[in-house]
């Protein structure tokens, strides 16, 4: 029987029968059906992911003419920042790698971040990122978006001012971590909305929340209150929400935004939530299960974001790549995979860009 | 740059649009086909006759803020940093 090489979640290559790849699409999509409530693929749609992967091209494509929107986060790491950023590590300037993404990556939207990528690392130097940004809107021409993560857990000690709810919660304070975690989005919500009024006095095109979520409810809620904020004092700032995970872990549980409970949900909600608080572009994110292979991660995801898609006002950028989107764990991510669920995406999910 | 991908990313950015929709608008705007705005080929001189900019080096083609103040025209949008030349660039 004919075997396909297909990746594994780890990056790895293995080999499947097309049978096999067929049963890993369903169980991946009804993997996310289950668990998000949401329908499972549609027979048709497996029947494209499989000829996808049956297809043992390199690299494959979209029609021409159905190419989407490219957006990046991580800001300018990627080149100019360590392995730990996935970057090279090239001793090139911030201006100069904004320019090599517009123009020799062909991105349509660049990104200036700070080596640090938190909010509360970016606020006591947001007039160092002032200047950046206002010399790199002066040679680009691609819209310039700055972006950082709300990141909570930074704002817990020992790294910051409140309690850690990681060692609150296992001595049975719950109510002190509750409060630590409701006043931690609080703070968070500050420095995000003070980096975003800086940043749009200089001319900023849009920001990127990046990350939303990763601590749980509370780091959503930061991020959602941050943008409905923003929205309300520079509705010329464009808004980009980027998110951790398929699940807003309910770190507090309690926390709602506009009536409705932030834990538990899933890309299908959390976009209702985002297109609420005045975002204008969201990125789904659909973490990788290593130990699954990359059909099957690809299914799950995007039966995930067709759900997001479906569900939204707004346009929904889908995050595909390391360990997202379908895409094996692997610094180096391997075109095979990376194309695949690139068209996945626009051709079953009808993401408005990656 | 390479074609139109920017300038339908600004009309998500500003708009909110969709991607079927932020296409068809930059189409009519700059009196292309949909089609038209993926293809290198048609894109290339688009953006030279209009001013927005190309990825080659070309010497006295609009760069940078003067490509996005031709942007802002064409496509009826507001761009902030073109928006902060206007208020600053005047005596």
């Amino acid at each position: 029987m004919s075997t396909y090489k297909v990746r594994a979640g780890d990056g790895r290559f293995i080999s499947m029968t097309a049978d096999e790849i067929r049963r890993d699409l369903i169980e991946g999509s009804e993997d996310a059906a289950d668990r998000g409530g949401i329908p499972p693929l549609e027979e048709n749609e497996i029947d494209r992911l499989l000829d996808l992967f049956l297809d043992q091209a390199g690299v494959v494509g979209v029609q021409i003419g159905n190419q989407v929107v490219s957006t990046q986060d991580g800001g300018d790491h990627r080149i100019n920042a360590d392995a730990g950023s996935c970057g090279l590590a090239l001793a090139i300037g911030r201006i100069q790698e904004l320019h090599l993404h517009e123009r020799a990556f062909g991105q349509d939207t660049i990104e200036l971040g700070h080596i640090d990528y938190s909010y509360k690392a970016v606020r006591p130097i947001v007039a160092q990122e002032q200047s950046y940004v206002e010399h790199a809107l002066l040679t680009t021409t691609s819209p310039l978006m700055y972006g950082a993560m709300p990141n909570l857990g930074l704002y817990y000690a020992p790294d910051g001012p409140y309690a850690n709810p990681s060692d609150l919660l296992p001595a049975g304070k719950v109510k002190e971590a509750l409060a630590a975690q409701e006043e931690a989005s609080l703070h968070a919500q500050r420095d995000i909305v003070y980096v975003g009024t800086r940043l749009a006095d200089s001319g900023l095109d849009a920001m990127n929340l990046d990350t939303s979520g990763s601590a749980g409810d509370a780091d959503f809620l930061a991020s959602l209150n941050a943008a409905e904020e923003l929205k309300a004092k520079r509705p010329d700032l464009g808004i980009e929400m980027g998110m951790a995970s398929e699940f807003v872990l309910g770190m507090h549980g309690r926390l709602s935004y506009k009536g409705e409970r932030l834990a538990g949900m899933y890309p299908h909600d959390q976009v209702r939530m985002a297109e609420a608080a005045g975002v204008d572009v969201f990125g789904p994110v659909v973490n990788t299960n290593t130990r699954r292979s990359t059909p099957w991660n690809v299914a799950r995801a995007v039966c995930f974001v067709k759900a997001c898609v479906q569900a939204a006002n707004i346009p929904i950028h889908a995050n595909v790549g390391m360990g997202v989107g379908g895409i094996p764990v692997l610094d180096t991510p391997s075109l095979d995979a990376v194309s695949r669920a690139s068209v996945a995406m626009v051709e079953i999910a009808r993401v408005d860009g990656l | 740059m390479r074609t139109a991908g920017d300038l339908v990313a600004r009309m998500q950015f500003t708009q909110k649009m969709r991607i079927s929709e932020a296409k068809a608008y930059v189409a009519n705007k700059l009196k292309v086909s949909a089609q038209d705005l993926s293809d290198v080929a048609v894109m290339r001189e688009v953006r030279e006759e209009l001013g927005f900019g190309v990825v080659l080096g070309i010497p006295g083609d609009p760069k940078g803020m003067e490509a996005k103040a031709r942007i802002a025209e064409v496509l009826d949008i507001r761009i902030n940093c073109v928006e902060r030349l206007k208020r600053r660039g005047r005596a």
